[in-house]
């Protein structure tokens, strides 16, 4: 009978997982195939380079991605540009540094700036704090299958604006099918050519969502493929040891268990 | 130390002797890892174990963590994320410290539903069961204030929540909703005041946890039965136990081991399933979330929190008669807590003389209704607070209310229970067979 309770321990976590529903409005939420999703996914490199020119030339405009330091994107497990191009890359940021009291070419250990626009969220861990997937009826399977979303939400996002605009106090909002109650305070952004790929890639506009929405799944867990790979060696040793402790139970046992031992 | 007639430890070399008449330690431990244990325990019994493993398992990571989180409203969000970036292996620390709790709660509800179904409660262990119940409360509090310091908006929101429940309590609530906060609102005091509480409790857990072991040592385990070893001689003793070492040690570690599985699984490959993806916004006062629910182990006291709003007869009913002081929301965070101490209560409350479930045919199917409640009143607590959801919460509460102040009082008197065996070593024959089993349990030393 209590046999149940096992499985129902389970059940326990996937309704417990029903209060994952964070922002995200009645839209559908395209399940975009990432090749960092499921147990063996990494990221792609050359993904994340072309989201980070993405990001760059476009959304940099307004956001800022405040938590991540311009060191990271050298580092194994992401974008992995080289040192010089990490620098370089850096050097063509203008970051004001509070010891000289002026603005200054960025260096390696700086952090991206913030975001110039009012309103505009910092985007280093929006991917982990949105959510495409729901239920259903708060049952949290769809979590459990899909993954929980965040970034097929934000690559959703950027493709799923109508030309429907409104004005309210002097702000300009726009129709977006999967933003909560629909009307964000964000223009269109992506509208396929946005950016020059300099890895030849076309840049169609779901290219380029798709690149951007995992160049940001990166900056929210940087730590997602040594993380993956810590899961494996754990549940591996775990594994030999379980077997090791089944067989030394049964055998310690077996001379209390007549009906049972072979 | 126990009840149950036993070997005890004797100090053989000088050395040994010299220690053991000035300090008696590792007697104590012999005697508590010889502890004779009822030979049926069946797999749930092991959930005790997996506790325990996930205390030491939370307050080492928890105590790493701490050195590298800032307590403060404009660092603590950055530096949660310092640790998941920069600290060696933080990210994994903190996946595991998270999901920690999670595995923590997992174990003591089955823990718990175990001690109810087998009746483990009953005299004479219900100072074993008040204790639990302690300990219960505290990881409720520790895991609360835990989930307030990565500082996002479901920390916010969830503390802005949680204290205001002590803002309900008439008269004194205002003055007592300040001092737990810290200040007319949450904010670095509350923060500071948490984070402190949240490093101590632990321990206080921890110290409990070695009364509630004292506790069940000095009765001895309940069983699947819920029949008593027998005391009269060693050699009956014998016929119904094993000594804890090595048989259930080793029991116990291999199911620690499948669960441990799972666990490391979810934290490598989904470590933010079980979280709610609010919380990696930090926390903004002026910004309130649509939807603010706590962490899943909270969610059925949530729903009967929210369960008794101003629609309630009852409610309507108590708020007339006490000329308003107990209004809906005083009445919501009195059902809330009412729900617990009706837990530990249960002792008194359940009338039947049959210890087991196993033997209480209608006790059973009372059991099971109650058991799936839990988890009607989980999902509830989920959901929004309209609709048919609110309906929902409160027949799940009146459920909960009536499986122990109706049910288990009366069907302790209507109840034909069915024959118990009469001695755990006929049970566990029945099961396993005689033979090598009887009278031959020596420890393999």
């Amino acid at each position: 009978m209590f046999k149940k309770l096992t499985i129902t321990a389970l059940t326990a976590l996937t309704l417990g997982a029903g209060s994952a529903q964070a922002a995200g409005g009645g839209g559908h939420v395209t399940d975009f195939d990432f090749p960092f999703e499921g147990v063996m996914g990494t990221y792609d490199q050359a993904q994340l380079q072309r989201g980070l020119q993405v990001f760059t030339q476009i959304c940099s405009a307004c956001h800022g991605l405040e938590l991540l330091p311009f060191r990271a994107l050298s580092e194994p497990g992401g974008p992995a540009l080289s040192e010089q191009a990490m620098r370089d890359y850096a050097a063509s940021w203008e970051v004001f540094d509070p010891e000289i009291e002026d603005w200054r070419p960025g260096k390696p250990t700086d952090h991206f700036p913030a975001g110039t626009y009012p309103g505009a969220p910092d985007l280093t861990v929006i991917a982990k704090a949105r959510a495409g997937f729901h239920g259903p009826n708060g049952l949290g399977l769809n979590q459990l299958f899909k993954g929980i979303g965040g970034p097929e939400y934000i690559a959703t996002y950027l493709l799923s604006f109508s030309d429907e605009t409104k004005e309210e106090a002097g702000t300009f909002y726009y129709y977006n099918e999967v933003f909560p109650d629909n009307w964000s305070a964000m223009a269109p952004a992506i509208f396929g050519d946005d950016v020059d790929y300099a890895d030849g890639t076309e840049a169609t506009a779901e290219q380029v969502a798709q690149d951007v929405s995992a160049f940001l799944m990166w900056t929210a867990e940087p730590k997602l493929m040594q993380r993956k790979q810590a899961g494996f060696i754990s549940v591996g040793i775990l594994l030999a040891l379980t077997v090791l402790l089944y067989l030394t139970n049964k055998r310690l046992w077996a001379p209390y268990k007549p009906k049972k031992s072979v | 130390m126990s009840g149950i007639p036993h070997d005890h430890y004797e100090p053989k070399s000088g050395s040994e002797k010299w220690l053991h008449r000035r300090l008696p330690i590792v007697g104590l431990l012999y005697d508590t890892l010889m502890i004779p244990t009822p030979k049926n325990l069946n797999w749930m019994w092991i959930w005790g174990v997996v506790l325990f493993f996930a205390l030491v398992l939370q307050i080492i990571t928890g105590i790493v963590l701490a050195m590298h989180y800032v307590p403060h409203v404009d660092m603590a969000f950055t530096s949660v994320e310092h640790i998941m970036r920069n600290v060696n292996g933080g990210h994994f620390l903190r996946y595991l410290h998270m999901n920690g709790a999670s595995l923590f709660f997992v174990a003591v509800y089955l823990h718990i539903f175990r001690g109810i179904y087998y009746g483990s409660y009953k005299s004479p262990r219900e100072v074993t069961w008040i204790i639990g119940i302690l300990i219960y409360l505290a990881m409720m509090a520790t895991a609360f204030m835990g989930y307030v310091l990565p500082w996002g908006q479901m920390s916010f929101w969830g503390a802005t929540v949680i204290t205001g429940l002590f803002g309900a309590i008439p008269w004194v609530g205002e003055p007592i909703l300040i001092w737990l906060q810290g200040g007319p609102a949450v904010g670095n005091a509350t923060l500071n005041r948490f984070f402190s509480l949240h490093y101590l409790l632990p321990f206080v857990i921890l110290g409990l946890s070695i009364v509630h072991v004292w506790a069940f040592h000095t009765t001895g385990n309940n069983n699947p039965t819920g029949v008593e070893v027998r005391r009269t001689s060693r050699e009956e003793a014998d016929r119904d136990t094993l000594p804890f070492w090595p048989y259930f040690v080793i029991k116990d570690l291999f199911a620690l081991g499948i669960v441990m599985i799972v666990f490391f699984a979810i934290v490598g490959f989904m470590p933010n399933y079980l979280g709610h993806p609010d919380n990696y916004i930090p926390a903004d006062p002026m910004v309130t979330p649509t939807h603010i629910v706590p962490e899943w182990y909270f969610l059925p006291f949530y729903a009967i929190l929210r369960a008794f709003d101003g629609d309630v007869w009852l409610v309507q009913i108590l708020e007339w008669v006490s000329f308003g002081v107990i209004d809906a929301k005083f009445f919501g965070v009195i059902a809330m807590f009412g729900s617990i101490i009706v837990m530990a209560l249960l002792p008194w409350l359940d009338t039947s003389n049959v210890r087991s479930g196993r033997y209480r045919p209608m006790f059973k199917v009372a059991f099971w209704i109650f058991f799936i409640d839990f988890f009607v009143l989980m999902w509830a607590g989920a959901m929004p607070a309209e609709g048919i959801y609110p309906t929902i919460a409160l027949i799940g509460s009146a459920v909960w209310f009536a499986y122990f102040l109706v049910v288990l009082p009366v069907l302790g008197v209507i109840e034909k229970p069915l024959p118990q065996p009469e001695t755990i070593e006929e049970d566990y024959n029945a099961h396993y067979g005689d033979g090598a089993a009887s009278g031959t349990a020596t420890p393999a030393e």
